[in-house]
């Protein structure tokens, strides 16, 4: 399926400017687990010579890393699953009781044409267990409300210390294609 | 094998940690929850000294993440071999964003002290040196006494061509607490601030 009309995929077109998002707002640091709808955003930032980025073997790493970035002044960002997001909860407590900046962008699962139901059970708690461990969260049901999503919560995260995921929704992700 | 090494159990852990800061020169220092932070704390407050009180697993990776954002300062971390076994994927992660200023010291008593001594598994043959070097670290090795500290400190202070990870064999007792402040958010601006970051 192909809505655009060019060769590209959905998420290729939006990735791009979420990218762009994420540098001006002079995020330097990137850590994650892989993830299909995360894929383009992956690649540009570590194609990027001035990123730094992880690759994690649990998500929950990722709020570390991010905890050591910023005490040496660094802002990063976490990319994950929503599945992931259950991994995460008492590393959680971290950025938390610390207040430490933390920016998540969370591709979501289980949620929308779903046609696995493993994935289910995380996918309709991640935004419930986000909120339980303090975690403020924003959800992007459009490109275009992503980009304005993402430029903010960044703001929320770096300039206001706060604990922000940002749920990237399955509807804009579009089914996985097998 | 592990009632001999457990025999070996006898370095004093709030001495190896004291030549460790004796020797860390601008080096700054992220202690795991429990005895590494109390031991850590026990030898004198420094603002370049991040404490954790909880997030278990996470020392390591604190380490890492403050080691790429600043590559001119060596970072040391400083925990235990329970915290260290609840971050084990961190090895790999570690291992292959292979910071050139970040070294482990594991404080391997075998047990977990502040829940009443319960065994744990690096007295049941896990061995953090030896998986360290399976991931990849540039160098690693187990210490059991102050001598061999003695050595590690001069290491620890040379170039590293990658992480590094050294575990010392301390005494599996628990001394008296010295408890570091417990406020996350006066620790963290606190540590901005010594780098030079405003608090928030």
């Amino acid at each position: 399926m192909n809505l655009s009309g060019s060769s590209k995929k959905p998420s290729e077109h939006w990735s791009q400017d979420l990218y762009t998002v994420l540098r001006n707002a002079d995020i330097r640091h990137m850590s994650y687990v892989p993830d299909a709808g995360h894929t383009a955003l992956i690649r540009l930032l570590s194609d990027d010579s001035e990123v730094i980025t992880n690759v994690l073997t649990t998500e929950e790493e990722g709020v570390a890393i991010a905890t050591g970035a910023w005490l040496g002044g660094v802002r990063s960002v976490l990319l994950t699953q929503s599945s992931g997001v259950g991994n995460c909860v008492n590393m959680l407590s971290l950025v938390v009781q610390s207040r430490t900046p933390l920016l998540m962008l969370v591709t979501m699962r289980g949620e929308w044409n779903e046609f696995n139901p493993w994935q289910v059970p995380m996918g309709q708690a991640t935004q419930t267990v986000l909120e339980a461990i303090g975690v403020i969260v924003y959800r992007a049901d459009t490109a275009e409300d992503l980009l304005d999503i993402a430029d903010q919560a960044a703001t929320m995260a770096f300039d206001s210390d706060g604990q922000v995921a940002v749920l990237i929704s399955q509807r804009l992700l579009g089914k996985k294609k097998w | 094998m592990v009632a001999a090494e457990g025999a070996r159990l006898v370095m004093d852990r709030r001495a190896a940690v004291a030549k460790l800061l004796d020797a860390r020169n601008d080096a700054l220092v992220v202690s795991g929850l429990g005895s590494p932070s109390y031991d850590v704390y026990a030898h004198g407050d420094n603002d370049a000294n991040y404490y954790l009180w909880g997030a278990m697993g996470g020392a390591a990776l604190t380490g890492l993440g403050l080691a790429q954002a600043q590559p001119d300062k060596r970072v040391m971390v400083i925990t235990g071999d329970g915290e260290m076994l609840m971050a084990f994927g961190s090895l790999p992660t570690i291992a292959v964003a292979a910071p050139l200023n970040l070294d482990i010291i594991v404080l391997d008593n075998h047990h977990y002290g502040e829940t009443g001594m319960q065994k744990s598994h690096t007295g049941m043959g896990i061995d953090f040196s030896k998986i360290a070097m399976a991931t990849g670290f540039a160098d690693s090795g187990v210490l059991y006494n102050l001598c061999e500290v003695d050595t590690l400190c001069e290491t620890l202070n040379s170039v590293s061509a990658g992480p590094r990870l050294y575990v010392l064999k301390v005494e599996a007792k628990n001394l008296q607490r010295a408890l570091p402040p417990r406020d996350a958010v006066f620790i963290k601006n606190r540590f901005r601030s010594h780098l030079g970051f405003q608090p928030g």
